[in-house]
């Protein structure tokens, strides 16, 4: 026999009646508080654009605040842009303090009191991605080929169309996504690849293996590029190529972490080392290369060390873990990766032309103020993250406390207004780029949460999970928008492609699956 | 004190024997010795069984003597952490690995789709009704009638079960032989844990069994299986298995069972 609850009490119904009533309210802005003065600001450059203008409150919602700017700066109906407005409190208040409006002027300034009617609001406007990413929603693909578990898995930046993944049956495999089969096979390790990697302009990848050395193969033909690179003494870790634009010409550099707590940077086309990193005291666990020419990297011995790439010289040691540092990211990991290619898929023909590109958008990424800035996030095993700004200051801008767990796995979004964190707590963690504030959590998987990435367009994010699904997280909203079962095992590797149209993962049941829209 | 350990208590109260050592270093130097004589000395059956197991001892013997070689054997090729290939963020990590071979080991047994419907138990001795239960005759009325029975082998009974009025209570179920947990043991793995009991799926004696939740060897229960970890393809925590009831509860004084996988 089924129970029967009893039915509610009357305190129980006069709450929710109370609840429903706060509800309602939040969703509705007073009729009668009149126009407010809004002064809008470029975040990049910090100058004015356009003259103060009065805009009504009961109006004065982000979508209309959109189409003012978009008009206010001339835009075609075409050719109209979607911004995120900042409120930044002006210098002469003690509290200098960054509010993201959320929906409406009204609720996010004037009903906390930070401002009036009668004051003029400087709002920053940072344009938003134009193209917009669907939620990847079934496995369009799921290819069998590797003989063993696949560990790391990454896309062309030129476009969807082509992927890497390595494997502990010390091959990697190119695929081709389009059609669902494999192009090439990558043999020549003699222990599992562990690292793989794509260089800025989609010719060449790069692979790190359990055997000590690294290789780097021909993208398009699928055939090794000379002898390989032998150096370290223990297994690869991680990898990183020299941003596009400030490579010298045909000659590309590479950066490869290892086991053995050294860095080593070769050139690639001479197949030498250039220049040895060494000052870690453990393990290396991940390298990064700035776009300003610094390389930075994280190791078992609790320090961030930052290097400049030229010389090989240590520009600093960030150190405040208090145990052994996983992962980093940077603010502009996203724009260095693609280096040239963008989102109409539109390919400069010469080579400086390219070169000219992929530095401008870099510029156009990572400048705040005026200023060139990179921020870097790294995820320890102390269960914080720290968010720093190497170039400016040895001390963390934010310390990001809240998983559990160790944290394994951290991200930028592409327009470097979030940073997800995943743990081995089962939990995302979403974060405020700008101040390391915490936003929200994600929950929803049962197992440790191994990799996560974003979209292109930073509206989505995948997570991958110890619990053998992936799960596709709504940025703005916090919730789960696609559940993604099918693996049989752990999943291992999630990557997004640059240009948003399709996810590759891959884990310990050997397939690699393919998930579009 | 358990009964067999007077040595060990009467070394605590009184010490060892001041040559205790040396008598013990003499044993084991002449223990060659003494295997020798046997070996050639023992006659008839006590022979026959010395040697099955000596060669038993050689054979581990040999196996540990080749281990100890290949262990000893320098290869040009980087060691491996584990066998299994991991990614470059779990390397360093020392991990619980225990409950993820349960369910990998039970994933590979899925695709083996012949063990499908096997049971470990597939038959068991049939059990009277006149065994299970015992007619309960108190009162005049139940007297006359004798329709009460009291059920003489442990049962599982759900948590939120009350007891009937006595005037309608027809199946007593003794406090005394009711069980909550099973000592599952993992076929392949030989990992034993104690989980708590869910339902009793089926009792091949008897539906009626089946109903009453009684314990007997063959039977099929279901056990909470959520601290293991195990997971589905689609996600979700697994926490019901079936297992296999092993022995005679009601002669052991506890259940141990045997996980289906």
């Amino acid at each position: 026999m089924a129970t029967l609850l009893p039915p509610p009490t009357k305190r129980q119904k006069t709450e929710a009646a109370e609840r429903a009533r706060q509800q309602q309210e939040i969703q509705s802005i007073p009729e009668n508080l009149g126009s407010v003065r809004v002064q809008f600001f470029d975040q990049a450059t910090g100058s004015a654009t356009g003259p103060a203008v009065s805009v009504p409150v009961a109006d004065a919602s982000v979508k209309n605040l959109e189409t003012l700017l978009n008009t206010l700066q001339g835009n075609e109906e075409d050719e109209r842009v979607p911004y995120r407005f900042t409120y930044q409190s002006d210098g002469k208040d003690k509290d200098n303090q960054t509010i993201d409006i959320l929906s409406d002027l009204y609720h996010s300034l004037l009903k906390p009191g930070l401002k009036t009617t009668e004051d003029t609001v400087h709002l920053y406007f940072t344009p938003q991605a134009v193209f917009r990413v669907k939620a990847v929603s079934r496995c369009s693909a799921s290819i069998a080929g590797h003989g063993e578990a696949i560990l790391a898995t990454s896309f062309s930046p030129v476009n969807s169309s082509t992927m890497v993944t390595g494997s502990g049956d010390s091959t990697a495999r190119v695929w081709d996504c389009n059609t669902g089969t494999p192009l090439h096979t990558l043999k020549g390790h003699t222990s599992w690849v562990l690292a793989v990697s794509f260089s800025p302009n989609g010719a060449m990848i790069a692979t790190g293996s359990m055997d000590n050395t690294v290789r780097v193969w021909d993208a398009k033909k699928g055939t090794p590029l000379g002898a390989p690179m032998k150096g370290h003494a223990k297994w690869i870790t991680s990898l990183a190529w020299e941003p596009y634009h400030l490579q010298q010409p045909g000659r590309p550099r590479l950066a490869s972490a290892s086991k053995d707590s050294t860095v080593r940077i070769w050139d690639v086309v001479s197949k030498r080392i250039d220049i040895v990193l060494t000052g870690h005291k453990g393990s290396v666990t991940c390298v990064r290369w700035g776009g300003t020419g610094n390389i930075y990297t994280s190791s078992h011995d609790k320090t961030i060390k930052v290097w400049n790439a030229q010389n090989g010289t240590l520009v600093q040691t960030l150190s405040a873990h208090v145990h052994r540092v996983n992962h980093l990211a940077l603010s502009t990991d996203f724009v260095l990766r693609t280096a040239y290619h963008d989102h109409t898929g539109q390919v400069p023909q010469a080579d400086s032309e390219k070169v000219a590109v992929a530095k401008k958008r870099f510029e156009q990424a990572a400048t705040i103020n005026n200023k060139i800035v990179e921020k870097l996030v790294s995820a320890s095993d102390d269960f914080t993250m720290y968010l720093w700004e190497p170039g400016n200051s040895s001390k963390p801008i934010s310390r990001m406390l809240g998983h559990q767990k160790e944290v394994n796995h951290v991200t930028f979004s592409p327009d470097m207004a979030y940073i997800a964190s995943a743990g081995f707590d089962n939990h995302v963690k979403l974060w405020n780029a700008r101040d390391g504030k915490f936003i929200t959590t994600l929950r929803g998987h049962v197992g440790a949460v191994y990799q996560c990435c974003f979209s292109a367009d930073s509206r989505l994010l995948v997570s991958s999970s110890k619990d053998t699904t992936l799960k596709v997280w709504n940025v703005r909203t916090g919730k789960l928008s696609e559940d993604l079962p099918g693996h049989k095992d752990e999943v291992f590797a999630v990557d997004w492609s640059p240009d948003g149209q399709k996810v590759a993962s891959g884990g310990k049941d050997k397939a690699v699956r393919i998930w579009r829209h | 004190m358990p009964q067999n350990e007077y040595i060990e208590r009467w070394q605590k109260q009184h010490g060892k024997r001041l040559d205790h050592d040396e008598r013990v270093r003499k044993r084991q130097a002449r223990e060659g010795h003494k295997q020798s004589k046997d070996a050639q000395n023992l006659r008839g059956l006590r022979a026959k069984l010395y040697q099955q197991q000596r060669h038993k001892e050689k054979i581990q013997m040999r196996k540990r003597i080749k281990a100890q070689e290949e262990k000893n054997v320098k290869s040009s090729a980087p060691d491996e952490p584990s066998k299994t290939p991991l990614p470059q963020y779990l390397l360093d990590r020392s991990q619980a690995t225990n409950a993820k071979a349960l369910s990998s080991a039970i994933k590979d047994k899925r695709n083996e789709k012949a063990a499908k419907f096997a049971v470990p138990l597939p038959k068991v001795k049939g059990i009277s009704e006149e065994e299970m239960f015992k007619v309960v005759n108190t009162g005049k009325k139940t007297h006359k009638k004798s329709w009460k029975r009291m059920i003489t082998k442990p049962t599982f009974v759900g948590s939120d079960f009350t007891r009937r009025p006595v005037k309608y209570e027809r199946f007593i179920r003794p406090m005394g032989l009711r069980y909550k947990k099973a000592n599952v043991t993992h076929p392949e793995l030989g990992v034993t844990v104690q989980l708590p009991i869910l339902s009793v799926k089926k009792n091949p004696q008897n539906p009626l069994y089946t109903q009453l939740g009684v314990l007997t060897k063959g039977t099929i229960v279901e056990v909470n299986v959520s601290e293991l970890g195990l997971v589905t393809t689609s996600g979700k925590v697994v926490w019901g298995k079936w297992a296999q009831i092993t022995n005679n509860p009601d002669l052991d004084g506890t259940v141990n069972a045997v996980l289906l996988v």
